[in-house]
């Protein structure tokens, strides 16, 4: 069977795909919640904020 | 802590709000006269000032100059607040403010001149195409370089979108304007035929998807976390969002050629790719809207959440329109009609002018070196000004866009069509003038704004800010 190049376009795609999927596995994995909180509290550290991150997190 | 303390770069941040603030002053009356001139024919004056001509002036003035500057302004206040470092760049800094301000000014030069590629939102010529790559490139090295020099050890998911519409707009413009100089003031398109039209729409929908989307979206996790005073509602989700927007915006340009000369099988997957976006968009839509979880009493006494939350709920009304229009049997109805003027102005006035606003407000003050605005109520003043504007807008669109498609597509038993093009025409004068009222009204909503900045800026103290270590970072 002769390979073309619709064949490696049929692959980027199904590629693709199972990449993106995989981001979500690691998104919502156990390992990758104390990293997302403290990016999450990023915004929040200049002078005028007043310990908001630390009253309002929410648990997700 | 040595004697020289390191502070942020806000003069860039001041002058690209100040110019947000005025130059969406002139796209939008640029937008309300040739509202005007389909109202008022006489008003096209001259070859210089006619609606054709004038209409890419409205058209690049709000998108590049006004929600440009926005974008600026704030993804260089953002990038540096939540990296703690000051801007990456010595004088590449000051070049992009001036290299873009002189890239608005040959615009608008050009534009009534007759000069013009012809390329929709990239119409202009080889030049100043140019131009705008060498200030992109610098714009991508300072927010870069700044992101590499940082001293927090996360990139805040604001900043993945920023950096995703630098690089995307850099891309898309490098590749639709390739085209070949004949003159000074005139080149022709690499690219022909279907080639060049879906080129030409995988830049048109790219840009609405990167510029004003990704960079509004990088605007949205900053500021409404920032002035609702807690985290985003989930950053899991925002990580989700980003990359599924990546994956999917890129594909869904052919549904600006349904029924052309395009391959059909093109058209399927463009439409389809259009439908996968809902779901990234309203991911983080509601993830934005469900920040304020818990604090929904904010939303009722700040006008600045007002702004920013209601720009949401428009981004969300656009987005659902969005793909339910890219159905090519939809489309068979909406194309060609002012339904599409309709949706395009309910994510540019509702989605981004909104969002630019709230975040203008949130930073005016702090730039100037006040606490708050001038005056409160008159940004309440300004928020239910410009709603009403999008809503008498957008719905006059709706109205006038479905009555051409059904007027267009009418057949007698005979075959025959039923209406004239020019009596859809007249059918749509009504709606023309409540559009162009909607537009007036939003206008207003823009010069109530400047009257209050000047206010702001009066007597304003503008103090430099020290770079704050980051949350258990000890210098």
């Amino acid at each position: 069977m002769a390979m073309d190049i619709n064949d490696l376009r049929s692959i980027i795609t199904v590629a693709g795909l199972l990449c993106f999927l995989a981001i979500v596995g690691w998104a919502y994995g156990k390992g990758s919640r104390k990293g997302f909180d403290e990016a999450a509290k990023l915004p929040f550290a200049e002078d005028d904020d007043d310990g908001a991150a630390e009253n309002a997190s929410h648990r997700r | 802590m040595s004697g020289t303390q390191t502070t942020y770069n806000d003069k860039v941040v001041r002058q690209f709000a100040f110019m947000t603030v005025i130059w969406g002053i002139v796209g939008m009356l640029v937008g309300v006269i040739i509202a005007a001139q389909l109202v008022w024919p006489e008003l096209n004056i001259g070859p210089w000032l006619h609606f054709g001509r004038l209409r890419p002036l409205h058209t690049n003035a709000v998108i590049f100059a006004f929600g440009g500057s926005a974008l600026f302004a704030t993804s260089y206040w953002c990038v540096q607040r939540t990296s703690h470092a000051r801007l990456w760049g010595g004088p590449l800094v000051p070049f992009t403010f001036w290299g873009w301000q002189l890239i608005i000014v040959l615009a608008a030069l050009s534009f009534p001149l007759g000069i013009t590629t012809g390329k929709e939102y990239a119409e202009l010529e080889w030049p100043i195409d140019i131009l705008i790559t060498l200030v992109w490139v610098a714009y991508a090295l300072v927010f870069f370089g700044t992101i590499a020099v940082r001293k927090a050890s996360h990139i805040y998911v604001a900043n993945w979108f920023y950096g995703a519409f630098i690089i995307a707009i850099a891309l898309l413009h490098i590749f639709n304007s390739m085209e070949m100089p004949v003159t000074l003031t005139k080149s022709y398109s690499m690219y022909a035929g279907v080639q060049d039209a879906m080129v030409q729409w995988w830049y048109g929908h790219n840009a609405v998807g990167f510029f004003l989307t990704a960079g509004f979206l990088g605007m949205m996790y900053y500021f409404v976390p920032k002035q609702a005073g807690r985290p985003v509602y989930s950053y899991r989700l925002s990580v989700v969002h980003f990359w599924a927007l990546i994956f999917t915006y890129m594909w869904a340009g052919p549904h600006h050629l349904h029924y052309t000369a395009l391959p059909d099988w093109t058209q399927s997957v463009g439409m389809l790719f259009s439908l996968i976006l809902l779901a990234p968009s309203w991911g983080g839509m509601i993830n934005g809207i469900m920040t304020l979880s818990g604090a929904w009493h904010k939303l009722r006494d700040d006008p600045i959440l007002k702004f920013l939350i209601t720009s949401l709920s428009f981004y969300g009304m656009s987005t659902f329109e969005g793909p339910m229009m890219s159905i090519k049997t939809v489309n068979a109805l909406s194309h060609y009609t002012d339904w599409t003027v309709g949706h395009v102005h309910s994510g540019a006035l509702g989605w981004v002018a909104m969002v630019s606003i709230g975040a203008m407000y949130y930073l005016l003050p702090r730039l100037f070196g006040k606490k708050e605005m001038y005056s409160t109520s008159l940004v309440t003043a300004h928020f239910w000004i410009a709603t009403i504007g999008t809503v008498l807008y957008i719905a006059s669109m709706w109205i006038a866009g479905v009555m051409q498609g059904l007027m267009w597509r009418a057949v007698n038993a005979d075959g025959t069509l039923a209406y004239s093009f020019v009596e859809s025409v007249k059918g749509s004068y009504p709606f023309w003038a409540i559009r162009w009222l909607g537009g007036v009204l939003f206008l207003l909503g823009m010069l109530i704004m400047a009257y209050n900045m000047f206010k702001t800026m009066a007597g304003g103290k503008i103090q430099d800010v020290p770079v704050i270590a980051p949350a258990g970072h000890h210098a």
